[in-house]
């Protein structure tokens, strides 16, 4: 059971390197390795988060080459890493099985070096979760960052130049990053995050912390695109293939948030974010403006992929309001959609490539009569716009809910205001696909120049994991109450309340 | 005291230099390999600065020699040299990655000037 | 198990139609007498369902269920009271009568995609069920959210780019009337750490006049958008493009219904009336009310689309109630339950009189029906029923809800509303009873003969005019629906009422 925070993310490093090697032969027989890989780490975190629940939340650690920490590296696995690496995994899973028939449409001839990408991204994202050290954090950022640039490049004929635009903000967000890193150890004399801890507390004064806190800060809000470093988002997903865009949207952005959040609650002292710098209230300020701009310009996208993005600037500013509410009700609700956007924004991006695999569109005006063509499928993306919008009992719904909680328990009113406005204009910009899609050209003038749809499901490896995408939608939508008492309540303790 | 003041610390105001060099070329240039280039100088500013503050008057590799004591003052700190090392590894990382980007761009449209690579991409489209 | 559905049975009532809209959806078009039994199955079993929880909540029981944990500390939880009862009594016994006419009406009109509407028609009976039959806030809306959503579908039914228009203005309404609501229990829950209805309400004037304030126009926006209250009403005429069951049964009885059912749990169930009066909030209300009722009225004369005039009249009489809950004297209370009863069973029977018309004649508007009176003698009277009803005729049930409104506003020392109740009530005899005369006492443009709908249309038509009889003469008989209203009002004031009029 110790070896468990090691296990997941060399399970999937090694799972990386052998589909590598196999996939220079047979790109089925690396996707079978990968699949097994990321299976496995799930597992495994599931195990974790058991263990963690039944421990009252007792970290397990696990000290790499017997070194002791802070001399050596250690793996943490709290409720908070808990919760991220079974969720990064649980996306990981799922996104794997739907590959292939995506990847062979849209990436015909390069699905052998997608898989190990693949791999590789959700190695690096569980091992910033995992990881009890801010450098080696800086690491696993980069590489997850490097797979997906590889990742992201193989897609339509926009994906280089976007990816390389993506590939510079993220360097610039990573050196931000790293500077930071050696600011907080030239002051504190440590990069373990238990270390600093202990040792920043009496350092709340000293000018290099501040420096440090800042320059992290503003590096992982340019890894996590947070408005106004959102720009080199839009392409990327709108030029991603679908697998790619299904594998990283939800969960890549998500783990800079994390990270930040880590920092916040269990790196420096409590109350360094919010009394001693305004940083919790400036990255509340910005992701207010990041939620009403990225749903606005939403509404205006007539492609698919390129609406689904704009929706992620602005959901993603959800995330950053739980952060700047620094209140435990609206921190809560900013962990909570972490893990319900992931879910939601994963379904949607899966749904648009079973749509491009069986009809060959992105673009949302053609998304005509597919409703009668793939029911089912329609109906996990209801589900799914449901959630966006938040129409309860979806898990969306529930994120709001703790975050409009948050808002008027600290008196936000003008956030508090955001919030609403926001789900508005998600209404707004969602139920125009789900009219589309369900407008029959048969009955409807309007639209009787588009040619009755063939009918049929995505392949069963696409609808599938679709369908228990959706399925997780809701349930976490209903049981949230358990996610929150068992794990999240405990991880905002810090915030005292 | 100017003068002094600037002699104590050039290595920090080169370092400043570098910093600011790489993201006026990251973010200025029209041209990708020199935004690459920037992007180059720019790490390595930080690798920089994580050496320059490490750096022990007098002090020696940290393998411990007997003759010469225990003391922590006649050993350089280690773990900013490892750190860096490895920084330095994931920046070549990245530099591949874009260098590869890079090529792909100027096989596809024959130029790596950003406005014309653009519009190439919007005509061929 | 019996005992475990007994114990449960305010679950039960709510799963049951949501079962039927699976079972519904599963089989299909080709099936389509199995289809519709589901329907009716359901409809009987949520009926009776229902129908066995009155005696109890009249002796005072009260059927909770609670299901699990939503947010910490507040429960997903039903309770059974008489205020919920009373609105799911009706709803579920006018399914059962809106699904035969539904079939009639459907299957008379050839209409497309009747799978689809059964099954949405079903779940929407399961929200409003559970609205009914909510505990607390947060169910309140979790339900009401998935009536607005589910009522999205029957509202596009027909296909066409105008239902498509009208469809996303509904939605932009009931959006936008989803979230005023959420932000307002949000406001509550932050507040008073509680958001369980109680009978006299729960909120407190320490809470600051400026919070509850705020509360009231989120609640005013949240429910005023489905009770129609202008100026936020106008979605509501449109979606008349619905087919007629829709129109008749959610239009008319449950969304909209829905709607004042919430301002019922607002003044009486949440703020409290007396608070209500405390902040100035009721007069704003009744204000409100009282101008959508006469305006309404003035806009119904001017419609000669018979589905029109009956939309503007049902957002005249939905201000009604609103209007008897916002005077908060006990005796308007008790006329405005009741006329959540009676405008229901006259209502419906006008739109399923219109629904008649419009698949056997194919005639929709005022100026066409001359003498359609001789050609569908039973459907032109029940209409005259629930014409002469909705003015407030004596024998007919809108006579016995508007004489406590009368009455209450009189009590509440409030004339000029006794005055709007006066012209409002001359008005819909206005626009209303020349639709009578002209189909009887004029002479048809055409040849027509005796030649009534199908028997699945005009039994339902026949049962519901007796029905708004029957509220007329004998209103607690069967149903008990007057003992019911008189439950709400006493739980809610403490004012009981002796004697039966």
């Amino acid at each position: 059971m110790s070896q468990i925070p090691a296990l997941i993310p060399t399970s999937l490093l090694l799972a990386s390197l052998v589909a590598l090697l196999v996939g220079l032969k047979s790109h089925r027989a690396a996707h079978l390795i990968a699949l097994a890989g990321a299976v496995f780490a799930f597992v495994c975190s599931i195990l974790g988060l058991q263990a963690v629940i039944q421990g009252d939340g007792e970290a397990i650690r696990y000290a790499m080459g017997a070194w002791v920490p802070p001399i050596g590296i250690e793996f943490v696995l709290d409720s908070l890493a808990a919760y991220m690496v079974t969720l990064i995994t649980f996306i990981g899973v799922m996104v794997l099985i739907y590959a292939p028939r995506s990847l062979a449409l849209e990436t015909p001839g390069r699905q052998g070096m997608v898989y190990p990408s693949m791999t590789l991204v959700l190695a690096g994202l569980v091992g910033m979760c995992l990881t009890g050290d801010v450098f080696n954090l800086y690491v696993f950022l980069e590489i997850a960052a490097l797979a997906a640039y590889a990742l992201l490049a193989i897609g339509d004929r926009g994906a280089p130049v976007a990816t390389l635009r993506y590939l510079l903000f993220g360097a610039v967000g990573g050196g931000f990053y790293l500077l930071g890193v050696a600011y907080l150890y030239f002051a504190a004399g440590t990069v373990n995050m238990a270390d600093l801890s202990m040792r920043l507390p009496e350092l709340m004064e000293s000018r290099a912390v501040i420096v440090a806190a800042v320059l992290m800060v503003v590096g992982l809000g340019v890894k996590m695109a947070l408005f106004p470093f959102h720009l080199w988002l839009p392409d990327v997903y709108t030029n991603a293939p679908s697998v790619s865009a299904g594998l990283i949207a939800p969960i890549m952005t998500k783990v800079s948030a994390y990270a930040i959040i880590r920092l916040f609650l269990d790196v420096f002292p409590p109350g360094f974010f919010t009394e001693s710098l305004p940083i919790a209230t400036t990255i509340g300020w910005v992701s207010a403006a990041g939620i009403l701009f990225g749903s606005v310009l939403a509404v205006a996208q007539h492609d698919y992929r390129r609406m689904l993005a704009y929706s992620s600037v602005g959901q993603l500013g959800y995330i950053g309001l739980g952060i700047g509410l620094a209140n435990p009700l609206g921190m809560i609700g900013g962990l909570l959609h972490i893990l319900n956007h992931a879910l939601m924004k994963g379904l949607l991006f899966m749904i648009g490539g079973a749509v491009r695999l069986r009809f060959g569109t992105t673009k949302i005006p053609e998304y005509v009569g597919v409703g009668r063509a793939m029911p089912w499928t329609m109906v996990a993306f209801t589900v799914g716009v449901l959630a966006m919008v938040g129409i309860p009992p979806t898990a969306g719904f529930f994120s709001k809910w703790y975050l409009l909680l948050g808002a008027a328990d600290a008196g936000a009113w003008i956030w508090f205001a955001v919030i609403i406005a926001s789900s508005l204009l998600s209404a707004i910009y969602f139920f125009r696909v789900v009219e589309m899609i369900y407008r029959d050209p048969e009955t409807d003038s309007a639209v009787a120049d588009h040619e009755p749809r063939e009918a049929g499901e995505a392949p069963a490896s696409m609808f599938w994991p679709i369908t228990i995408m959706a399925t997780a939608v809701m349930a976490v939508g209903i049981f949230n109450v358990l996610i929150v008492s068992a794990l999240l309540e405990r991880v905002v303790a810090p915030l005292g309340g | 005291m100017t003068a002094d003041f600037l002699l104590s610390r050039y290595p920090y105001i080169l370092i400043a230099v570098l910093f600011g060099i790489g993201l006026y070329g990251m973010t200025v240039k029209r041209n990708l390999m020199k935004k690459v280039i920037g992007m180059t100088i720019f790490q390595t500013s930080i690798y920089l600065f994580f050496i320059q503050g490490a750096t022990k008057q007098g002090a020696t590799i940290p393998v411990r020699v007997p003759e010469m004591g225990t003391s922590p003052e006649l050993y350089i700190n280690p773990l900013p040299q490892v750190i860096v090392l490895t920084a330095i590894v994931v920046g070549v990382a990245i530099t591949g990655v874009a260098l590869s980007l890079i090529l792909v761009l100027h096989r596809r449209y024959g130029t790596l000037d950003e406005v014309e690579l653009l519009r190439r991409m919007r005509e061929s489209a | 198990m019996m005992d475990l559905l007994l114990d449960n049975r305010a679950l039960v009532a709510i799963l049951v139609s949501a079962l039927a809209a699976v079972a519904v959806a599963l089989t299909g078009e080709r099936r389509r007498n199995l289809r519709e039994s589901w329907t009716v199955l359901a409809a009987l079993a949520k009926f009776g369902i229902v129908f066995s929880m009155v005696p109890g909540v009249l002796a005072g029981e009260r059927y909770e269920v609670n299901l699990l944990q939503i947010s910490p500390g507040l429960e997903l939880a039903l309770k059974v009271d008489p205020a919920g009862i009373l609105f799911a009594l009706s709803a579920s016994f006018l399914w059962i009568l809106t699904s035969f006419y539904a079939f009639g009406y459907m299957r008379g009109g050839g209409e497309h995609k009747q799978t689809r509407f059964f099954a949405w028609l079903a779940v929407c009976l399961s929200a409003t069920i559970g609205i009914c039959f909510s505990a607390n806030l947060l169910t309140f809306v979790l339900f009401y959210e998935i009536l607005s959503v589910a009522t999205y579908p029957l509202v596009i039914h027909a296909g066409s780019e105008k239902a498509y228009r009208i469809g996303r203005q509904y939605l932009v309404y009931a959006i936008t009337a989803g979230i005023a609501l959420v932000a307002g229990t949000v406001l509550i829950q932050n507040a008073a750490g509680t958001l369980d209805f109680v009978a006299g309400g729960f909120l407190e004037a320490e809470m600051g006049t400026g919070l509850l304030w705020a509360v009231f126009v989120c609640f005013f926006i949240g429910f005023g958008v489905k009770a129609g209250v202008m100026p936020i009403h106008s979605w509501l005429p449109n979606a008349m493009i619905a087919p007629t069951p829709v129109s008749a049964l959610l239009h008319a009885v449950a969304v909209v219904k829905a709607g004042v059912f919430g301002f019922v749990r607002l003044v009486g169930y949440t703020f409290g009336p007396d608070l209500m009066g405390a902040i100035g909030a009721a007069a704003v209300l009744a204000v409100f009310a009282g101008g959508t009722i006469l305006l309404a009225s003035f806009i119904a004369l001017t419609k000669d689309d018979l589905k029109a005039r009956l939309a503007y009249s049902t957002v005249g009489h939905l201000s009604y109630i609103v209007l008897g809950v916002a005077l908060l004297a006990p005796q308007a209370m008790l006329g405005a339950a009741f006329h959540m009863v009676t405008h229901a069973a006259m209502k419906i029977t006008l739109f399923f009189c219109a629904g008649a018309i419009y698949i056997h004649t194919g005639k929709k508007k005022v100026s066409q029906l001359d003498g359609i009176g001789h050609q569908m003698p039973l459907t032109l009277t029940a209409f005259g029923v629930g014409a002469v009803g909705l003015a407030g005729v004596p024998l007919v049930g809108g006579f016995i809800s508007k004489w406590y409104l009368a009455a209450g506003a009189i009590d509440a020392g409030a004339l000029i509303f006794l005055g709007v109740l006066l012209v409002s009530g001359i008005l819909n005899a206005a626009y209303l009873l020349p639709i009578v005369t002209r189909a009887f006492f004029r002479r048809s443009p055409d040849h027509v003969k005796l030649d009534e709908a199908s028997a699945l249309m005009t039994v339902p038509i026949a049962l519901t005019m007796v029905l708004s009889i029957m509220l007329g003469v004998f209103p607690d008989a069967i149903f008990r629906f007057f003992s019911l209203s008189e439950a709400i009002v006493a739980s809610v004031t403490g004012v009981t009422f002796g004697a039966m009029p």
